[in-house]
């Protein structure tokens, strides 16, 4: 049967449009062409409005004075500083309340997630009331309830609620004593530098040593001996360099001390409760999904409670916990900037908003403005990833 | 040989039965959760009475004025009644009122039937509400024509301008989602890129800054002259900063899809369009609509955020009552109601979700 000719035909090659590459390839021109023409329009009816409207382009309006006071300063500032400097002080600001409430918030979020999973029947249903409200409703809503509603109705200065005489809260806001820094408190931080150092050099000596030899070293009494003992030693060498300035009711108002102002507090107080409900809620489904066998199991090796909880179920708990955590923590940042609704002068407030209505230069101020939270959240979710990463199981 | 008969069993313990095992067991366990129980009941007992008779007991309901309430100790909720028609319907003209009533009494009578198990066309029907309903809804709005008088967007305002602002950015944020999603886990680069890049911004800016934008710089964008509705600007805003929470949530489904089916469809010699079209995405998206009602609950506590650049929504007519010199010093009674709207929108919606994702979840079931 040789001469059998068994013809295989060829495949027909495809008509050139067929092609998955030469479509692949012809698309993707046509998205970038779609996509310059797009930005190029863009581009040009700016630039025409701009000029229609005697705007002038480009960041030199940093350089000039700014001409207007802001509520609150971590900065020294006044009207005779630059716009560029506003951009600062709002920046610090955002970053102030951002960190506060995410302190608060994951206070709140631990606690109230374990409290939802306890045995006691009243304490887990008073945790789960907290989270299905404050998650159910709008986090403006709250910030202008606790503003408008709850600290502008407070008492004027003269008729501040007073607690031990140090604590004056009024409609100013709440003002406690600062404290004052003396010669020699140098010391006291160099040391608190030294402690730590010591501390994490320690844990990592006896993490080492526990590895190589099952030895075990107490770790945690001796860090929190050295934090603590060590600046309290230099503090108490140099003679207790430090003082307090207690806040002194005058005529129309308060002065000494450092004071919360009300739109912080409104801000703050909304932020941690609002993200704590979410947190609570990553706590629990992290805490859930470490299965009840691994608890057995450690149980069976002869592990403590205690140990049980740090050494098997923490870990594996955070594991869940965290991705949830970065991304509540990013949307608290994010929406700190509802600040501008209550006046408290955050990013948004002071220059997305004050000095845009000065300016007009609404391209470069949204833009710089976009940028910060875009650089925030970049660097979280770069954070996330390699998180991620490290933790990941490492599957047989 | 006597049968060894045994003794009937005694009842457990008085102790570890009933309401007194119950409390046992569940309260007073051991000293530091009885400790912890009469704490919590103590807060309880020192809240929850002035909470209720707050709010009803010694709450005012009937009259019209302010004076009414001046003897009372708890809410005046008469201020609310005075302007509920406005917290619900904005500045629309009173005659109008019933264009309002019947778009949304038509989205429930159209939207039954999806629930029902026995309704065939639940597809159908859905297509039928995203695409058609909103431009008759838009029509009852915005009249104009059909002997319609115009009410200008202007007059639009509370909750249903809420509901509004939510159900635009759901329906244009799904279809924009959708596509970015699958240009995101596109082969070709530049389309994968280009799709990343527009989900991150869109993901790394607040809401605030998105609005203020679509406020301050759209007008700049666009050729001289073209003068564009606030209310659409903000339209424009919202559904674009959704779309990118969309197309992530969509991204999720087409990841959980196994990839035999994306294989099986290439295999019948399906195009891209049809094996998403027919097999992937009516798979995918069944998946996610729990993740769709969660970023759709996200959405409606957002729109509130168009209260700062000037629109009226629920929160925004209700912020703006308080200003009038006849009421002030209401603004616990608004904002209450205010809340328990919000909160009674949400939090259905959210158990929907919820009980969805259980329905779903066959397959983890302890």
């Amino acid at each position: 049967m040789a001469d059998e000719k068994r013809t295989v035909s060829e495949p027909a090659k495809p008509a050139l449009w067929r092609r998955p590459a030469v479509r692949s390839v012809f698309f993707q021109i046509l998205l970038v062409a779609g996509i310059v023409y797009f930005g190029n329009t863009i581009f040009q009816n700016t630039l025409n409005n701009l000029e229609q409207r005697g705007i002038s382009t480009g960041f030199g309006f940093l350089d000039q004075e700014a001409g207007f006071g802001i509520l609150m300063t971590l900065l020294p500032f006044d009207e005779t500083h630059t716009y560029g400097r506003t951009f600062l002080v709002g920046l610090l600001n955002t970053l102030l309340v951002a960190g506060l409430g995410i302190f608060f918030a994951t206070l709140i979020g631990f606690v109230m997630g374990v409290a939802r999973l306890s045995r006691n029947w009243i304490i887990s249903r008073l945790a789960t009331i907290y989270i299905e409200i404050f998650r159910n409703i709008p986090l403006l809503l709250q910030i202008l309830f606790w503003y408008f509603a709850v600290l502008r109705p407070l008492p004027g200065p003269r008729q501040s609620l007073i607690l031990n005489d140090t604590f004056y809260l009024s409609n100013r806001g709440l003002y406690m004593p600062s404290p004052v820094y003396e010669q020699g408190f140098w010391l006291v931080m160099v040391a608190l530098g030294i402690a730590t150092v010591a501390s994490i050099l320690i844990a990592r000596w006896a993490h080492k040593r526990q590895e190589a030899t099952g030895q075990q070293f107490h770790t945690v009494i001796t860090v929190i001996g050295l934090v603590i003992g060590l600046p309290l030693l230099a503090f108490l060498v140099m003679g207790m360099p430090l003082s307090w300035d207690f806040p002194v009711l005058q005529r129309f108002n308060m002065a000494g001390g450092m004071v919360i102002i009300p739109e912080l507090a409104a801000l703050l107080v909304a932020l941690s409760i609002y993200t704590g409900a979410f947190i609570a809620e990553a706590v629990r489904s992290g805490i859930l999904a470490v299965s009840h066998g691994q608890t057995e199991a450690a149980h069976a090796l002869g592990l403590r409670p205690g140990s049980t909880l740090r050494l098997v179920v923490i870990p594996q708990a955070l594991r869940v916990i965290i991705p949830q955590l970065t991304s509540q923590y990013l949307n608290l940042t994010k929406n700190s900037s509802l600040a501008t609704a209550i006046g408290y002068p955050d990013l948004v407030a002071v220059f997305a908003g004050t000095t845009l209505n000065q300016t007009g230069q609404a391209v470069e101020v949204i833009a710089m403005t976009m940028a910060v939270y875009l650089a925030i959240s970049l660097s979280i979710s770069m954070f996330m990833n390699w998180y991620n990463k490290r933790i990941q199981l490492v599957e047989r | 040989m006597s049968v060894h008969t045994p003794h009937p069993d005694l009842p457990p313990p008085l102790s570890s039965v009933g309401f007194i095992g119950w409390c046992r067991s569940n309260l007073f366990s051991t000293p530091m959760h009885t400790a912890l129980s009469l704490f919590a009941m103590y807060l309880i007992y020192l809240t929850v009475p002035p909470i209720i008779s707050w709010v009803f007991l010694d709450a005012t309901w009937v009259g019209d004025t302010r004076e009414a309430c001046a003897s009372s100790t708890g809410a005046c909720w008469v201020f609310v009644k005075v302007r509920i028609n406005q917290f619900m319907y904005g500045f629309f003209p009173e005659t109008e009122y019933w264009r309002i009533n019947l778009a949304f009494g038509l989205l429930i009578v159209l939207g039954i039937p999806l629930f029902l198990k026995r309704f065939q066309h639940k597809g159908k029907l859905a297509a039928f509400i995203l695409i058609f309903y909103p431009i008759i809804t838009f029509q009852l709005f915005s009249g104009g024509n059909f002997g319609l008088t115009h009410v200008e967007t202007s007059k639009w305002g509370g909750l249903s301008l809420t509901l509004i602002l939510a159900g635009v950015g759901i329906v244009a944020s799904l279809p924009l989602g959708i596509v970015l999603a699958l240009g995101r886990r596109s082969k070709m680069p530049i389309v994968k890129s280009v799709c990343v890049v527009f989900i991150e911004f869109w993901r790394g800016v607040p809401l605030i800054t998105v609005l203020f934008m679509s406020s301050v710089m759209l007008p700049l964008f666009l050729p001289e002259g073209t003068n564009f509705d606030k209310l659409l600007r903000a339209m424009i805003g919202i559904a674009l900063f959704q779309s990118a929470y969309m197309a992530e949530v969509v991204r999720g489904g087409l990841a959980a899809i196994p990839k035999g089916q994306y294989e099986a469809a290439e295999a019948l010699g399906l195009s891209f369009w049809k094996s998403m079209g027919l097999i992937i995405l009516p798979q995918a998206l069944k998946l996610v609509i729990p993740g769709i009602v969660n970023t759709f609950i996200a959405l409606f506590k957002d729109t509130t955020l168009v209260l700062i650049i000037g629109l009226f929504d629920l929160l925004a007519i209700i912020q703006q009552a308080f200003a009038d010199p006849d009421w002030l010093g209401y603004s616990i009674e608004g904002y209450v109601f205010a809340a328990s709207i919000f909160w009674i929108f949400c939090f259905s919606m959210s158990r929907y979700s919820m009980s969805l994702e259980k329905k779903l979840h066959t397959g983890h079931v302890r």
